[in-house]
């Protein structure tokens, strides 16, 4: 290798192998997380030093059990590995292999071998070897499968030096398939294929046939060709079952002279954590214990730096107006942008926590366990047990948890997991929850122990989850949509989680959170703040209006600058939008003070109390109407003479807020998942009738 | 005698004869699951469904509606 040289590496192999934490021994922090060009599949790369003059970039792909992809990110192995003009078409792939599982592990290496790209196996875990009764002759390995292999441990950092050393050698690998594919599958049909593609290699050709629908690359007439191949169906599939069968046979004759394992030593733990943990009663048990303590660090843990970002938000926007010159541009930035900002912060210690847990339940293998517990209720929801992730993560935030759904195999489970999580109460709603039942429920406590206002909080949990679930059978009652679904998972073995790889994925997934999701509740909020701070002549000349209206009015006084603010409010684009859906809203119990507050939900669901804080702002002559709430309290409904904010209205607002898809955000994401404006709107529109029917109710009944 | 995964008790192990492919995902194949290969039913999930088994080292979960278009020889 010449001077200050890069070499392209991929690092390929099934989920569970410890394949992240060699990506992270390899590359320290000096990683970053970037999406695939035209899909959301997250690409993580790195940079390692090989040497002194050579480093190389490392693509850490997508965890897969085949090179025949079942979902979305193992599409990108296959795309990466099969198109040469790809940017992270590999110099050198290293598959990693755990020790225990090296069958199933060598079934991928075989395919990833056939490509013709040099290729390194790299078995995991190799110290466990005693531990878990397995002797292999690694001389022997090699020889049988043409290439360099190489024993490490991510986790204890051992045999990483001579990994770096077979990639810097990497154009030394013999790069001779292992000849499966060929004439012992089907001469006949692989000679045509040859013919048709003389240029190509045979695996190559038979992936270019094979995953045709997944790839996409091809046109003209290639595509011709290969769409010719691709007429019966049937036979296709029974030559792939062949491959299979085909290379596992050569497998397990090359393991048979150099790999030994007793299968008596080293399973212990699993039974007898899997004879508790998915037990018919302590199983399910165990399980909610587990997901109360995560609802409840997720609430508590992280008050305390909601309440300080929210804080240094604030300061930071007062302190900006301080230095800053008077004008638009000011404005802009201290009533748009930072607090635009600082409504993403606000969510990154929730969705921390969240993914904390998610991410140390994964590391340990007790995901695993929950999607077999759970997998035969949600089917009768129309989803899969995989469905779990993304409800629970939906109690922090939809986005991040329509995200998680990709792992979901069949299109229909998947598509209904992605419609019904906005029904979980997310974070964003329980501001409003808190604030509302402070007004209406009273603080007293049910039998002595329970407070109403706790139950009330937790009965609109129950209901957000029940609602999903209940939506969840509709969709799987009514909707039409063809996909083939089935459930394979993996029971991984239990281990305990690594503080480094579980602290890494929670930076990462915090991150995309932030850049990906932040961008569009960032751009909403600049949108409200311009429809909130623009308006048309009534709005321009407030300030001459007010002076004539009242004449003894000081104008450096806060009551003239509050009315100012709120008449301000009332006459801008925003405020008209609130007047003119008044008449909607009315049945409902709500003025078009809670109109304008209902259309800046859009942003993110929790600018309903800020919202409602400027315009209330009006009127707090009474010195001790300070607080947001004290003057949400005092608020007159001028119709009925009575309080704004009674229990049939609140009620009305709770039920309307825990049903309504006021998130722009989430809608943006949907569509993105789903790559179709179908999905979101129906959920625009369901879940807004829903809200609206069912707040009419409340609202009628109880008044 | 043969049966199918879907009918083995806890413990019990088989060897698998046939899948039918119409039903069996290609995945299943690839994770191991092959004609010749020692099946075992480890624990079957709380509801009946799915089934836990250990087949060619692997330990994997499996829907009922699968299993029982993998015919096995019992032992």
């Amino acid at each position: 290798m010449g001077k200050n040289e890069t070499i392209k590496v991929a690092l390929v192999g099934n989920p569970n192998t410890g394949k992240t934490s060699l990506f992270n021994q390899l590359t320290g922090l000096n990683q970053k997380v970037g999406n695939y060009p035209g899909i959301t599949v997250e690409k993580k790369t790195g940079i390692s030093k090989l040497d002194k003059n050579t480093s190389a970039t490392i693509v850490d792909l997508p965890g897969t059990y085949s090179i025949n992809p079942n979902t979305l990110d193992e599409n990108i192995v296959l795309r990466t590995l099969l198109d040469k003009n790809h940017v992270d078409y590999p110099d050198v792939i290293v598959v990693v292999a755990d020790i225990e599982n090296i069958k199933r592990n060598l079934l991928l290496f075989s395919q990833i071998k056939d490509l013709q790209i040099p290729t390194i196996l790299a078995i995991n875990m190799s110290d466990q070897l005693a531990k878990k009764g397995i002797s292999i002759d690694i001389e022997i390995l090699k020889e049988d499968l043409k290439t360099k292999v190489i024993l490490i441990s991510a986790r204890k950092n051992i045999g990483i030096d001579s990994l770096k050393k077979a990639i810097l050698n990497c154009n030394y690998l013999n790069t001779k398939p292992l000849a499966v594919i060929s004439n012992r599958i089907d001469a006949d049909f692989f000679r045509k294929i040859k013919e048709k593609f003389p240029d190509q290699h045979l695996y190559q050709s038979w992936l270019n046939i094979t995953q045709a629908e997944n790839l996409n690359i091809l046109k003209g007439d290639e595509k011709k060709a290969v769409q010719e191949f691709r007429k019966d169906g049937e036979k296709l599939k029974a030559l792939q079952h062949k491959e299979t069968i085909l290379r596992y046979k050569q497998i397990n004759d090359i393991l048979k002279k150099n790999y030994k394992r007793d299968i008596s030593k080293g399973t212990d733990l699993r039974s007898k954590l899997d004879k508790i943990l998915i037990h018919k009663f302590y199983g399910y048990i165990i399980f909610g214990l587990i997901l109360f303590v995560i609802f409840q660090s997720v609430f508590d843990l992280a008050t305390v730096p909601m309440d300080f970002i929210d804080e240094a938000f604030a300061k930071l926007s007062n302190w900006t107006k301080g230095v800053m010159p008077h004008g638009k541009f000011t404005d802009l930035i201290t009533e748009g942008v930072i607090p635009g900002i600082g409504g993403i912060v606000i969510f990154i210690p929730q969705i921390a926590i969240l993914f904390l847990f998610v991410a140390i339940l994964e590391e340990t293998g007790y995901m695993s366990r929950v999607v077999f517990l759970m997998d035969k209720i949600m089917r009768k929801y129309g989803m899969s047990g995989k469905s779990v992730v993304p409800l629970i993560s939906g109690t922090a935030c939809a986005i991040p948890a329509i995200m998680a759904a990709r792992n979901i195999n069949g299109w229909k489970e998947r598509l209904i997991t992605i419609l019904v999580t906005p029904f979980t109460t997310c974070s964003a709603r329980l501001p409003v929850y808190a604030i509302i039942i402070a007004l209406i429920i009273p603080q007293k406590r049910f039998l002595g122990i329970f407070s109403l206002q706790g139950l009330t909080l937790l009965t609109l949990y129950f209901i957000g989850f029940a609602s999903a679930l209940f939506s969840g059978y509709l969709l799987h009652k009514f909707l039409k949509v063809k996909s083939s679904s089935f459930f394979v998972i993996e029971m991984p073995n239990y281990k305990l989680p690594s503080l480094k790889n579980t602290l890494i994925t929670v930076l990462e997934k915090t991150k995309e959170f932030v850049f990906g999701a932040g961008k569009i509740i960032l751009a909403i909020s600049i949108i409200l703040w311009f429809l909130a701070s623009n308006g048309p002549n009534d709005f321009k000349n407030a300030e001459e209006i007010l002076k004539s209206e009242s004449v003894n009015q000081n104008i450096d006084s806060d009551e003239y600058k509050q009315q100012l603010a709120s008449y301000k409010l009332e006459h801008s684009y925003i405020g008209i939008m609130g007047k003119s859906i008044e008449p909607i809203i009315k049945p409902l119990g709500y003025d078009w003070k809670i109109g304008i507050a209902l259309i800046s939900s859009f942003a993110a669901r929790e600018v309903f109390v800020g919202t409602l804080a400027t315009i209330y702002s009006v009127g707090s002559n009474d010195e001790n109407n300070t607080t947001i709430k004290q003057r949400m309290a005092a608020e007159i409904n001028p119709e009925t003479g009575g309080k704004q904010f009674n229990f049939p209205s609140g009620m009305s607002l709770l039920v309307f807020y825990a049903f309504a898809m006021q998130c722009m955000g989430t809608l943006a994401i949907v569509k993105r998942e789903t790559n179709s404006w179908k999905w979101p709107l129906l959920q625009l529109f369901g879940m807004g009738i829903l809200a609206y029917i069912t707040a009419f109710i409340t609202y009628t009944v109880l008044s | 005698m043969a049966t199918t995964i879907a009918n083995l008790k806890v413990g019990e192990r088989g060897v698998i004869e046939d899948l039918d492919f119409d039903f069996v995902p290609l995945i299943l194949l690839e994770m191991g699951c092959l004609p010749g290969i020692e099946v075992e039913l480890i624990q079957i999930a709380p509801l009946q469904d799915p089934l836990y088994i250990r087949v060619n080292d692997s330990h994997l979960a499996i829907r009922k509606e699968t299993a029982k278009h993998i015919t096995i020889k019992k032992f």
